[in-house]
């Protein structure tokens, strides 16, 4: 244990409310090359996601007669942690890489486009706790921006619990003292949670509370997504 | 491979069954046998069914992390070997092998059911080094459940190697077995699938192949250590999920009475 304090007057070390996520930041149309781009920031945590798609399949034994196939791609940038990340898939990014897949795939209308592929990478530029639910917000807003059939957008954020007390969206300091970490992406028209991770020991009534949390974070992003979405297609009219 | 219409499969279960005819919150048979690999430090074979796993703990010494230099280390990996099914192909690691390993592991290690400072031989120098490998001889779904319980009863059994010091260095007597492996906690997996509105513990290789959507929930003697969600088509409602965790302690206290 640290003497770190980290609850102060109903306040969190960095001043949020528990139930506060970090500043968010989101963009459409960030890269000129990828059919379709966007950024997503909470506080020092930074993810851009990339579309290519639909496209024809490589390797081509990967195709799907009924759909297209979806793949998405998590990594961390070298110089996005503290200490240097070593460059290349790890099994922690496999995962989560497979995770985002699963947590993306029920929104797309994949049946409309078989024997493609519709290839999302995400490239996490800094760290600070909550990646995997940057990533997929990028992506989500990506995969919109690229102009790929959507039954909605998923909208991701994580809550825990920290020296004791259960909190909205961990970074920065807490992270160290973390006790649990439950990250969700959720589906807002259907009601559906299509990520769920967690780690840490929790009973069912912290269970409950962390997770309801989550998603209601989760659904403060989805607005923020649409306004990133909205404001693109803004501009152009004005151009 | 068997293969089946999701709407049939979704009438089925409308009916208040199940293709092998088990009630939705009831496993398949489970059998365990200990010790199945002498020359491993522990070991197990567990059976779900047609699904067959055989876990081997292997330990050796090594070097400890930098950011913990009292601490011993767990490593779990997973094999999805040919033979197990005509699906599994050989070669490197694929997604859901990763996947199935990290999974068991994190249920051990959140839980903290092995004292990792108790695997410390000399801190900062050498540790002891836990190998939990998951081998899939044969597949019938559920290889997650199967795993975990795998892991857990081979952990169980496990006793260190003797250890000799040899000058300043340490040597590792595999012929000789010391004190056994002391776990705090017994964690494990429980896993869900959706199908349809309708959810069913200890999906069989057919209720996979049109599962929606799938809910592993870790539990302990008392509360809940790891979740994870996967699976392509779909998600829970909060509802379900919360539904879900609280079934998930009442079918992992029955499962470690297996043990």
């Amino acid at each position: 244990m640290t003497d770190i304090e980290f609850f102060k007057d109903g306040k969190r070390i960095d001043g949020r409310t528990y139930d506060q996520l970090r500043p968010m930041e989101a963009k459409a149309g960030v890269l000129k090359n990828a059919d379709g781009s966007g950024y997503f920031r909470f506080g020092n945590t930074i993810a851009i996601a990339g579309v290519y798609g639909p496209r024809e399949v490589h390797p081509k034994h990967l195709e799907n007669p009924k759909e297209a196939i979806l793949r998405c791609t998590y990594s961390m940038a070298s110089f996005s942690t503290t200490e240097r990340k070593r460059p290349g898939p790890d099994r922690r990014s496999i995962e989560i890489s497979k995770v985002t897949t699963e947590a993306i795939k029920p929104v797309l209308f994949l049946e409309e486009f078989p024997r493609t592929s519709i290839d999302v990478y995400i490239e996490i530029i800094q760290a600070d706790a909550s990646t995997r639910c940057a990533g997929i917000n990028a992506a989500s807003i990506a995969l919109a921006d690229a102009g790929i059939p959507m039954r909605d957008l998923v909208a991701s954020a994580s809550a825990g619990k920290v020296a004791g007390e259960i909190v909205l969206d961990i970074a920065g300091k807490e992270d160290t003292e973390g006790e649990v970490d439950l990250p969700v992406a959720y589906y807002p028209k259907k009601n559906l949670v299509t990520l769920l991770q967690m780690d840490g020991k929790v009973s069912f009534e912290e269970f409950e509370k962390i997770f309801d949390l989550a998603v209601n974070g989760a659904k403060k992003v989805y607005e923020v997504q649409k306004k990133a979405l909205k404001d693109k297609y803004k501009e152009e009219v004005v151009e | 491979m068997f293969h089946i219409d999701k709407d049939t499969m979704v009438e089925i279960l409308n009916k208040g069954k199940r293709v092998d005819k088990r009630g939705f919150y009831e496993y398949r048979k489970i059998e365990i046998k200990k010790n199945v690999i002498p020359k491993a430090e522990g070991s197990a074979e567990v059976k779900i069914g047609n699904t067959n796993i055989i876990v081997g703990v292997k330990m050796d010494i090594g070097e400890p992390f930098s950011d913990t230099p009292d601490e011993g280390v767990l490593m779990t990996n997973a094999e999805f070997v040919p033979l197990a099914s005509s699906d599994f192909e050989p070669g490197p690691p694929n997604p859901e092998s990763v996947e199935l390993a990290r999974v068991v592991d994190r249920a051990i290690r959140e839980s903290e059911a092995i004292d990792t400072k108790s695997l410390c031989i000399e801190a900062g120098k050498k540790v002891w080094l836990v190998f939990v490998d998951i081998y899939v001889m044969n597949y019938d779904g559920n290889l997650i459940d199967a795993a975990s319980i795998g892991a857990i009863e081979a952990l169980l059994n496990a006793r260190f190697p003797k250890l000799e010091k040899d000058g300043d260095d340490y040597k590792v007597v595999y012929d000789e077995k010391a004190e056994p492996l002391k776990l705090n906690k017994k964690p494990l997996c429980v896993t869900f699938g959706k199908i349809g509105n309708h959810i069913v513990v200890d999906t069989n290789a057919l209720e996979e192949t049109v599962m929606d959507a799938r809910l592993t929930v870790g539990t302990m003697e008392g509360g809940f250590c790891s979740m994870q969600k996967g699976g392509n088509n779909g998600g829970f409602t909060p509802d379900e999920i919360k539904e879900i965790v609280k079934k998930a302690q009442e079918l992992g206290d029955e499962l470690r009475k297996l043990l």
